[in-house]
């Protein structure tokens, strides 16, 4: 890249202050589909709308929600194949702080460093910024912690947020819902009903996407029947 | 002269209830001159941390300025001191990324982890660990104090008893190593406190 006539930051700053990149980006995170994230007394939950183009599309190959590491699992909202490429670098974080100090990567610290990446896009020679905003859940020492990365690589620890399409909608019906001693059992039905607000359709094990964490330390998304069980609850 | 013997050393660490002992000998010397009697080879990390390098002293010295370092950032990125298991982690990749041009130094670490129990463990020159329950030893004198640590040790002494076994330990060993001797350096480290003190042995 030094040498090319693309080697000055494309991320430039107007005159009012911004970074209008940046906020392209966080225009792209806004038209992605609805993800949202809850923080539970005793574990997170993540879940997402997993809307696909046609009928066509083979849904088991899709899986918009990721684990980094065994106690810390991601969604996004945004460009996908962005989001690919974070996962990858995060995931060879973790793995490389696990190599150094033989521990597992305390939440906050991998939080970090992916957020430091996307920092390093808004001020390189050539790059774009990422168009994904993301929603990391963990599990660690520390307890169940949810945090949001932007584009610009800020973040944020939230009990609950959402981002995407419907993110002022959902973020007022998260308000109103959440309580501080809510079980992950009930955050799950909660991020349901909030996923059900903006859901254009029949909302079903198929086409939203779920993953939990609790004290067991273990990320896992759920299967579409466990969905499927959650919405009869809720129903 | 192999260079770990080049300077000299002797260095033990013992567990106890609860606590642990880590103990060095004084002398730094050139071959057989001996340029300086009073040599720190055992530093602090952090209050429950301890290590203690022997062979080289030039490489020791260096090592121990890049572990600090890596500690500060450490604790400054993580709001947090380093469990004993994972500084020795630390120290170990350390050493191996200088597999084909290594420290000629020998670490000994002892700390106390999570529920006050106390963890010792050595390492060769390029990082090979080797945890162990009872007793570590480094430097010039490990042979003699090897067998003068098995003999002494006994599991789940309190903190004046491992001092004395410690002490003996060492004062015995290095009186059979013309390398490392003029006295003795002994920390005992309990959740409490850390008790630091010089021993008299024969100044030669």
């Amino acid at each position: 890249m030094g040498d090319s006539q693309y080697s000055f930051s494309l991320t430039t700053f107007s005159p009012s202050g911004k970074l209008v990149q940046i906020e392209h980006a966080l225009t792209a995170v806004g038209s992605g589909q609805t993800s949202l994230g809850i923080k539970a007394a005793n574990g997170v939950v993540i879940a997402t709308e997993k809307k696909l183009p046609s009928i066509l599309v083979d849904e088991t190959s899709v899986q918009k929600i990721q684990c980094m590491t065994p106690n810390i699992g991601v969604v996004y909202s945004g460009m996908g194949p962005d989001f690919r490429v974070l996962v990858r670098k995060s995931r060879k974080q973790a793995e490389q702080y696990h190599r150094l100090y033989k521990e597992p990567i305390p939440v906050t610290q991998l939080v970090r460093e992916t957020a430091a990446v996307m920092q390093e896009f808004t001020q390189s020679g050539g790059v774009r910024p990422f168009g994904v905003s993301l929603l990391v859940a963990g599990y660690d020492d520390k307890g169940p912690q949810l945090y949001q990365v932007d584009p610009s690589g800020s973040y944020f620890s939230w009990k609950a947020s959402a981002m995407g399409k419907n993110v002022s909608n959902a973020k007022t019906f998260l308000e109103k819902r959440y309580t501080d001693d809510m079980e992950l059992d009930d955050a799950v039905h909660t991020a349901i009903l909030t996923l059900k607000e903006g859901f254009e359709g029949q909302i079903s094990g198929k086409n939203i996407e779920i993953g939990i964490i609790g004290a067991d330390k273990n990320f896992r998304v759920l299967t579409p029947n466990e969905i499927e069980d959650y919405l009869a609850e809720v129903e | 002269m192999s260079i770990f013997e080049y300077n000299g050393s002797a260095l033990v660490a013992m567990v106890g209830k609860n606590c642990f002992a880590i103990a060095s000998d004084r002398r730094l010397g050139v071959q057989l001159q001996t340029i300086a009697t009073d040599f720190q080879r055992i530093s602090k990390i952090h209050d429950r941390l301890f290590l203690g390098l022997s062979g080289l002293a030039t490489d020791a010295q260096t090592l121990y300025q890049k572990l600090v370092f890596r500690h500060k950032l450490y604790q400054l990125r993580e709001e947090r001191d380093m469990k004993p298991e994972t500084f020795a982690s630390l120290v170990s990749a350390l050493l191996y990324e200088k597999r084909f041009g290594p420290f000629f130094c020998q670490p000994v670490i002892a700390g106390l982890g999570d529920d006050d129990k106390p963890f010792i463990c050595t390492m060769d020159s390029i990082g090979a660990k080797e945890l162990a329950k009872d007793f570590v030893v480094a430097g010039t004198a490990s042979e003699s104090l090897y067998g003068a640590c098995e003999s002494m040790f006994k599991e789940n002494m309190e903190p004046e008893e491992l001092f004395e076994t410690v002490s003996q330990a060492l004062l015995s060993s290095v009186d059979r190593d013309c390398l490392s001797g003029w006295g003795g350096h002994v920390y005992v480290v309990t959740p409490t406190e850390v008790k630091e003190r010089i021993l008299k042995g024969r100044m030669d």
